[in-house]
């Protein structure tokens, strides 16, 4: 399955609500493509929500690593929302877990944001 | 020495397209041998790993050159090869990821996973040149070493 992404704001906070696979090629590119034009429109608070994100290699990882460097370059914070288990446990033995801030909680998420 | 029971071979072109295809073979292979979904997904996505390494790194992308695929079930392990027709490397050369000025680098990552997730990782270099990324996953309890493919090893 591709890669899908939506965005939804609220305030100055965007969700994005991601489906599919964050692989090397298409599914990381997308995902690189949707935050740095996020950025340049002045969106610095940012959710991604893996929760139907069913699988993600190394260059998916990287790619959020990416992400997550560029948006707070940029003066911003991105936060990761419902991790699915193969995720987690990624982050967990890489060690990114102690990098990103991760929520279960939608409106906590949001709120988390130190604006 | 072990007893080689069956072999199969797979010659991928240095293409973005073969990445998944070497993990679908691999998953395909892997449900065959009797692993369960968790394990399956463990060793598919070392052998994406593998693949992208050769894809990205060892090919650097010539589409002159191939990435050979070899999987040998053997009487407790499954052993999987990915050899690809660059210039090789050291698995000791490769930086830790998981140090903290590597943890925020982009890449560097796919080694790593590889490790974590097969019960050994070997690299060495291939005799025609070339590294050949070696994976060994010990087979799952009571296996009763199901046929994988058609050759004879």
């Amino acid at each position: 399955m591709n890669l899908r992404a939506t965005q939804r704001d609220l305030g100055d906070t965007t969700v994005v609500d991601i489906s599919g696979r964050i692989t090397l090629g298409e599914g990381s590119a997308l995902l690189r493509t949707m935050v740095r034009q996020l950025l340049e429109t002045g969106r610095r608070y940012i959710v991604l929500n893996l929760a139907d994100v069913s699988y993600i290699d190394s260059s998916g990882i990287g790619e959020l690593v990416s992400s997550f460097t560029a948006v707070k370059k940029e003066g911003g914070e991105l936060k990761l929302l419902h991790l699915t288990k193969k995720v987690h446990d990624l982050l967990l033995i890489t060690k990114l877990f102690t990098v990103f801030d991760v929520h279960n909680d939608e409106e906590k998420a949001i709120a988390s944001f130190s604006r | 020495m072990r007893g080689l029971t069956q072999r199969i071979e797979v010659t991928l072109d240095t293409l973005l397209e073969s990445v998944d295809l070497a993990e679908d073979i691999t998953l395909r292979v892997a449900e065959i041998v009797g692993f369960d979904e968790e394990q399956r997904y463990r060793i598919g996505m070392s052998v994406r790993e593998a693949v992208i390494n050769a894809y990205e790194y060892g090919n650097v992308h010539d589409r002159s050159r191939h990435i050979y695929l070899f999987f040998e079930l053997l009487s407790a392990e499954l052993v999987i090869r990915v050899r690809d027709q660059g210039a090789g490397f050291r698995l000791e050369d490769v930086p830790d990821p998981l140090s903290e000025e590597n943890l925020l680098k982009t890449s560097g990552r796919g080694l790593f996973l590889i490790r974590a997730f097969m019960d050994q990782l070997e690299v060495t270099y291939a005799p025609a040149g070339g590294a050949e990324v070696i994976m060994t996953k010990r087979l799952p309890p009571a296996q009763s070493q199901p046929s994988v493919g058609a050759s004879e090893g």
